[in-house]
């Protein structure tokens, strides 16, 4: 076996949830290379050329691969993937971006989202928002599959000391090109990588009162998160929103306050180790998740949270 | 310019699925059935740039079993003009769906494509993405903006870490994110009149794609359930359960 694994990564570094995605190649087992596309992003192949238990890192540095548009890295996928049994990403954004492009050059299905790995060509994955899960076997050539980070324990970030190899080839696929974008800036933990995460839901109202969640979060050091309902109503930014359709966390902490509990909810949030629910209707189904319930106004309940953690 | 808008017959989202007793699938019997909301919003977004002028004709497209002529009739009545349906057994993998749309695409020849993001049913987000690969097109997924400007397709997408705005040449791809628009409800007139619009049947043979499945489901079940916890009845117990029972803070 012989897996590329598809570095998430923004140039200067490499995204954490590599590392789970190479706890998921090691459970495949085989020779591992890892290819980084971008655009000056020397840095990140350096810190893939430390990951332990890899072989070669292939970095492709050009201007063309800027932004990692999906139009001119798929064809740079596809080419190096010659020879390789497996060719994995992150199901981030950027992975279910790219990926799909990358299968269908080279003429196979793929497998979205895994969360085991049975053997070499047999994984798990969840489907129907997360309320079955399905052992999937591909007759593939090369199997084209992303990962679940949440269902891998990463490994560590060094030990390795592969040789970094740089690809000419620059593909430009001439039919996008990158305008602008507006990240959030972070000064708290990444919601998909923190120990704790605080998620509001419509219940909370407003933006201005996700105020008060945020005093909680801060002294969790935790992540905030919102619902779908949250986000479309415009209380927070759309990168918040957990579930089915946004984002997968599994923290050790989940507190979900003024969230119902849609299955869509549920989906991106049900394997935390622990969650917490504040609600002040006793019959919402997010009850039915949490290990600890408070039936309470949440005006009342998160400041006396603040207070007393 | 034309627009092709490709659907797909789901569950309906407020069904929550049970698998079936022998582990083979989940069970669908008389299971509600409608059009994935994302493709209930790529339909929206076409007839409004329909509406506004921008674009000439939305055709609708199903690929799937003779059934889907439902969801179509639902296209139709929100407004697209014309509807296809390409009838295959059950719903073919996402590699022969985007095939049998390029077979659609190639006949057609649209400015732009609209997908839904994901299929609510088998959450692939793939098709649209492959599709795109295929015809050698520009794609702007996980869109929550769409403008057109001569030839050129500006897509804002939701991505990780928030938007990012793309410009494609077009014909160009989009798929839709949820919050791109809010789809309207069809009304009983336009419902009716849905009736008398022209829907085509195709079929694989015709686009000249071989259909194959390539990923085996080998077994379905349930996802492990979580024990049911307790209620505390104040802050002040949920912050020692906290601490001392469960220990995460
Ligand atoms: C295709 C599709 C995909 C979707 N994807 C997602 C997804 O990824 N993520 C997601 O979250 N949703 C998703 N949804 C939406 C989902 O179905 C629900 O509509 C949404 O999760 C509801 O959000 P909510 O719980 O914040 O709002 P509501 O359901 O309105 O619940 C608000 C809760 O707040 C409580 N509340 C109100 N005031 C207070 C107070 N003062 N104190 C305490 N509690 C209070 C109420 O009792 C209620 O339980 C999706 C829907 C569709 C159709
Ligand atoms: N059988 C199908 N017929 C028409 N469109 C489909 C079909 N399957 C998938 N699609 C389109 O591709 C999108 C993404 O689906 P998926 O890749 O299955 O998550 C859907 O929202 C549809 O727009």
């Amino acid at each position: 076996m012989s897996i590329l694994l598809v570095a998430e990564h923004n140039d200067a570094a490499l995204n954490p949830v590599t590392l789970n995605v190479l706890a998921a190649a090691q459970a495949i087992g085989g020779d591992i290379t890892v290819l980084v596309a971008g655009e000056g992003c020397g840095a990140a192949a350096e810190a893939a050329a430390a990951l332990p238990g890899v072989s070669k890192v292939l970095c492709a540095d050009a201007a063309v691969y800027g932004k990692q548009l999906a139009e001119n890295v798929a064809p740079l996928i596809a080419e190096a993937a010659a020879g390789h049994s497996h060719v994995l990403s992150a199901h981030s954004t950027n992975g279910k971006n790219t990926m799909p492009r990358v299968a269908a050059l080279l003429d196979v299905n793929m497998v979205s989202d895994i969360i085991s790995v049975e053997s070499e060509d047999t994984f798990k994955r969840p489907f129907y928002a997360g309320n079955a899960i399905a052992t999937v076997k591909s007759s593939d050539a090369v199997k084209v599959v992303t990962v679940r980070h949440t269902a891998f324990d990463a490994t560590p970030a060094t030990g390795g000391s592969a040789a970094v190899e740089a690809l000419a080839s620059a593909h430009d696929a001439g039919v996008s090109s990158f305008v602008n974008e507006e990240i959030v800036k972070l000064d708290r933990p990444e919601l998909t990588a923190a120990r704790v995460v605080v998620s509001g839901g419509r219940g909370m109202g407003s933006g201005e009162n996700f105020k008060i969640l945020e005093g909680v979060a801060d002294k969790l050091n935790a992540a905030m998160g919102a619902s779908r309902a949250a986000v479309d109503a415009g209380f927070v930014p759309n990168d918040m929103q957990v579930g089915q359709t946004g984002k997968i966390v599994a923290p050790e902490l989940y507190i979900a306050v003024g969230i119902s509990g849609a299955i869509q909810h549920l989906a991106g949030m049900k394997d935390s180790k622990v969650i917490v629910a504040i609600n002040k209707d006793e019959d919402a189904p997010i009850f039915q998740v949490a290990d600890y319930g408070l039936v309470a106004d949440l005006f009342q309940a998160v400041p006396e949270l603040e207070a007393q953690i | 310019m034309k627009v092709l808008v490709a659907i797909k017959r789901v569950i309906d989202y407020n069904v929550k699925v049970r698998v079936k007793a022998d582990n083979s699938d989940v069970d669908l019997t008389n299971v509600k059935m409608a059009v994935n909301p994302f493709c209930e919003i790529a339909i929206e977004e076409a007839v409004r740039l329909k509406e506004s002028g921008q674009a000439t004709e939305v055709v609708a497209v199903a690929v799937g079993p003779s059934q889907c002529q439902e969801q179509l009739r639902t296209a139709l009545a929100l407004g697209a003009d014309r509807a296809i349906l390409v009838e295959t057994e059950g719903f073919p993998q996402p590699l022969s769906v985007a095939k049998l749309l390029k077979g659609v695409y190639d006949q057609e020849q649209p400015g732009l494509v609209i997908f839904g993001k994901q299929s609510i049913d088998a959450d692939n987000n793939q098709t649209g993405q492959m599709f795109a690969a295929l015809a050698g097109l520009g794609q702007g997924t996980f869109a929550s903006k769409v403008e057109i400007a001569g030839d050129t397709v500006n897509v804002t997408r939701e991505v990780d870490g928030g938007l990012q705005t793309v410009a494609l040449k077009a014909p160009a791809v989009v798929t839709t994110d949820l919050r791109l628009n809010e789809p309207r409800y069809a009304s009983l007139p336009n419902i009716m009149k849905a009736k008398k619009k022209p829907l085509d049947t195709l079929t694989p043979e015709a686009l000249g794609v071989e259909v194959k499945a390539t990923i085996e489901t080998l077994r379905v079940e349930p996802p492990a359930e979580r024990q049911g916890g307790i209620k505390v009845d104040s802050v002040e117990a949920l912050v020692d359960k906290l601490k001392n029972e469960a220990k995460v803070i």
